[in-house]
């Protein structure tokens, strides 16, 4: 491929510290995001999709946390630059939708000073541009009355008007990337389909490349150009949105797809991944990690070191079982 | 005689302000609502944060004083009997709360958090308690020597369960799930939705199911009102509301919904601008001048509209 990546991910490792060994929760991950492009990382709870986003911000705790690998932000490797080099991209280049809008906000200040002080960092904006530019944005984000707003407190807002300041705050410096952690989990049906709507916005206008977490497959699949389920600390499957729909391989993804409650099988039962996603320190790390949860496969169809193979073009899954897998309640060979 | 009749129910939260902390005004949680449940049936309420979903839910229990109307349950009307017989009542309602992993008091242990609801009706022996924890453990699916443990021993799913199977130690006829999968992963969602069906065919158990996912409520439900400030905008059966929809603020609701198929983006999108358009335009025809939402008003047999 050669469109120029915005972000490349190599042999990406973040591990954190527990009792004195580390444990790897993100787990050699190698992956592109290009301008323009809506990647979202998929997957349960405690599978690694925080701990990785907050590793390209450079956000985990240097004495509980060892990162390896490369982190290439428009060229340049984050890994290597110290922190005061890393402060004059992060928020400006790169900006970011923290999961939870009240925690990422300031109580204390007003809706407008927050914003203005995301841009003292990287502008030499006037005071008056900078509320001038304050405005606009809070517009932008659909907050019906941007002058009011501009002087209350995030608890006078609804949730949903808290995460569209967060992202105001997030967009304020035109990012580059914009990475949203689970932006829209938080709020109402009406206000997400705004919100997803807004970033679609904003990603046209500015070329925004962004990576967004998330489990609900239907944001995912009315936002995505690209996929990556995470597994374990691991990509098991990455994939144009449409293959990953109509054609999911990884047994992993198929029982993700298989548990939604879908408007199609009104009265069907819903799969259930047995087991739970492992601890750190639980985690199988050699043989095939999934392999666990879906038992009733014969064990000689796992490989020893499961590896991404392209199973068609730009669609990815890791190893090779997905030749053989089948759901307990299908008839074995009907993939 | 309905099994739970639900009869123009109030619920009002005072706002106190002022030096002498007076009350300044109201906050209408719940503001004239009728619900009908027959045995065996789930109904689900859905709407928007706020809305007095888990306020009708509450009330329902009296953990929530309500401010007028009725709750009548196989004909007693739960709002006006005396504290001897709401004691006898309450253990056949029973509810089951959003988030299990604060739930559950993190520091006792399975069998006392099970065995708990019973103590205040009989008087168990040790021996006669780990028993009813035992088979309840197993009646959810949990292994029955667990009972010792504790709370965080435990999964997200497995946790739900336990709160379950707490609940079930009454053996109630009534429950009221107040968004029990909301919290959980969609693989343990899905644990937690199938457990619930197949305990309420064994125990002809009535749920009123209480959700903001539109998706996990079409799944469950056999009928389902849609809450709108504290009020019943529409009722009907599954189809009648999602394929069906009637008032503007369900059409809203409906088209906001993620499609799960990717090759309908667009349509989606064509589909939410064009209600959100008429949601603007004709806001003001679904609401009386108070801005508050009209009475139902029947449109077939099934199907129920809050219309002028
Ligand atoms: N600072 C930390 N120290 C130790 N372990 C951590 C730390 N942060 C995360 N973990 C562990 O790493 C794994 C991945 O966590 P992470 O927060 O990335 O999950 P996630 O995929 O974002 O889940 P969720 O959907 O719940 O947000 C989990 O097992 C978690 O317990
Ligand atoms: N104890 C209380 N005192 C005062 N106001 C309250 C109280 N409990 C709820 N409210 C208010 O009543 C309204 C309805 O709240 P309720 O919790 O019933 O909503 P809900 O539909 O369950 O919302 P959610 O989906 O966020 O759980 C809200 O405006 C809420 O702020
Ligand atoms: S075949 Fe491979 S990916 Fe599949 S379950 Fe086994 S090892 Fe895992
Ligand atoms: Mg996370
Ligand atoms: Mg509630």
């Amino acid at each position: 491929m050669d469109r120029f990546q915005l972000l490349k991910l190599e042999n990406l490792n973040t591990s954190f510290k527990i009792m004195n060994s580390y444990y790897p929760a993100v787990d050699n991950i190698t992956m592109d995001v290009f301008p323009n492009e809506v990647l979202a990382i998929v997957g349960e709870s405690g599978c690694g999709k925080s701990a990785l986003a907050l590793s390209i911000m450079g956000l985990h705790n240097k004495e509980r946390s060892l990162i390896k690998g490369h982190i290439y932000f428009q060229g340049t490797d984050l890994l290597s630059l110290s922190v005061s080099q890393l402060n004059k991209i992060r928020g400006k280049d790169i900006g970011m939708i923290f999961q939870d809008p009240l925690t990422a906000l300031n109580p204390l200040m007003r809706v407008g000073q927050q914003i203005e002080e995301s841009m003292n960092y990287h502008t030499s904006f006037s005071k008056k541009e900078k509320r001038e530019k304050t405005l606009h944005l809070l517009e932008q984000v659909g907050i019906p009355d941007p002058r009011l707003t501009y002087n209350q407190f995030p608890h006078e807002l609804s949730g949903g008007m808290r995460q569209r300041v967060v992202i105001a705050i997030a967009i304020a410096c035109e990012p580059a990337l914009v990475i949203a952690d689970e932006p829209t989990t938080a709020l109402d049906v009406t206000i997400q389909a705004q919100i997803m709507e807004l970033l679609k916005t904003l990603q046209k206008k500015s070329n925004t490349g962004i990576i967004l977490i998330t489990h609900d497959l239907g944001v995912v699949s009315e936002m995505a150009d690209r996929v990556a389920v995470m597994y374990a600390g691991q990509i098991v499957e990455l994939s144009a949105v449409e293959q990953l729909f109509n054609n999911p391989l990884h047994p992993y993804t198929r029982s993700l797809l298989n548990s939604i409650p879908s408007s199609s099988s009104d009265d069907d039962r819903l799969h259930v991944i047995q087991g739970i996603v492992p601890s750190l320190q639980n985690i199988p790390r050699s043989g095939c990690r999934f392999s666990p949860r879906i038992p009733w496969i014969d064990a000689s169809h796992h490989e020893d070191h499961p590896v991404m193979h392209e199973v068609e073009s730009n669609h990815w899954v890791r190893c090779s079982c997905y030749k053989h897998f089948y759901f307990p309640n299908e008839k074995v060979g009907e993939k | 005689m309905a099994f739970l009749e639900v009869k123009d129910l109030k619920v009002y939260y005072p706002i106190r302000g002022g030096f002498f902390k007076r009350v300044i005004d109201y906050v209408k949680a719940v503001d004239g609502i009728n619900i009908r449940l027959e045995q065996g049936e789930t109904y689900g309420l859905v709407g928007e944060s706020g809305c007095g979903k888990s306020t009708t839910g509450r009330a329902l229990l009296k953990l929530t004083k309500t401010t007028s109307g009725q709750v009548l349950f196989n004909g007693t009307d739960l709002t006006s009997v005396s504290a001897h017989k709401m004691h006898e009542l309450r253990k056949d309602i029973q509810m089951i709360f959003q988030d299990p992993y604060s739930s559950l008091n993190p520091k006792k242990r399975i069998v006392d958090i099970i065995a708990e609801p019973l103590r205040n009706y009989e008087h168990l022996s040790r021996k006669e308690e780990n028993k009813v924890a035992r088979e309840y453990m197993e009646r959810v699916g949990l292994s029955s020597d667990s009972i010792y443990k504790y709370p965080h021993e435990f999964s997200g799913g497995q946790r739900q369960r336990i709160g379950i199977a707490r609940a079930l130690t009454l053996n109630p006829k009534l429950i009221v799930a107040d968004e029990p999968v909301s919290a959980l992963d969609v693989s343990v969602q899905a644990q937690v939705l199938n457990f619930m069906q197949d305990i309420q065919k064994e125990f002809n158990l009535t749920y009123l199911f209480i959700s903001h996912d539109l998706g996990v409520i079409r799944h469950m439900c056999d009928r389902i009102g849609i809450m709108y400030q504290g009020r019943l905008v529409e009722e009907g059966l599954s189809r009648d509301i999602y394929e069906n929809p009637q008032h503007i603020y369900t059409k809203r609701l409906i088209s906001a919904i993620p499609n799960i198929d990717p090759a309908h983006r667009e349509k989606q999108s064509a589909i939410r601008h064009q209600i959100n358009d008429e949601y603007n335009k004709s806001y003001k025809n679904y609401f009386d001048n108070d801005g508050k939402a009209y009475q139902l008003k029947a449109i077939s047999p099934t199907h129920f509209v809050a219309l002028p």
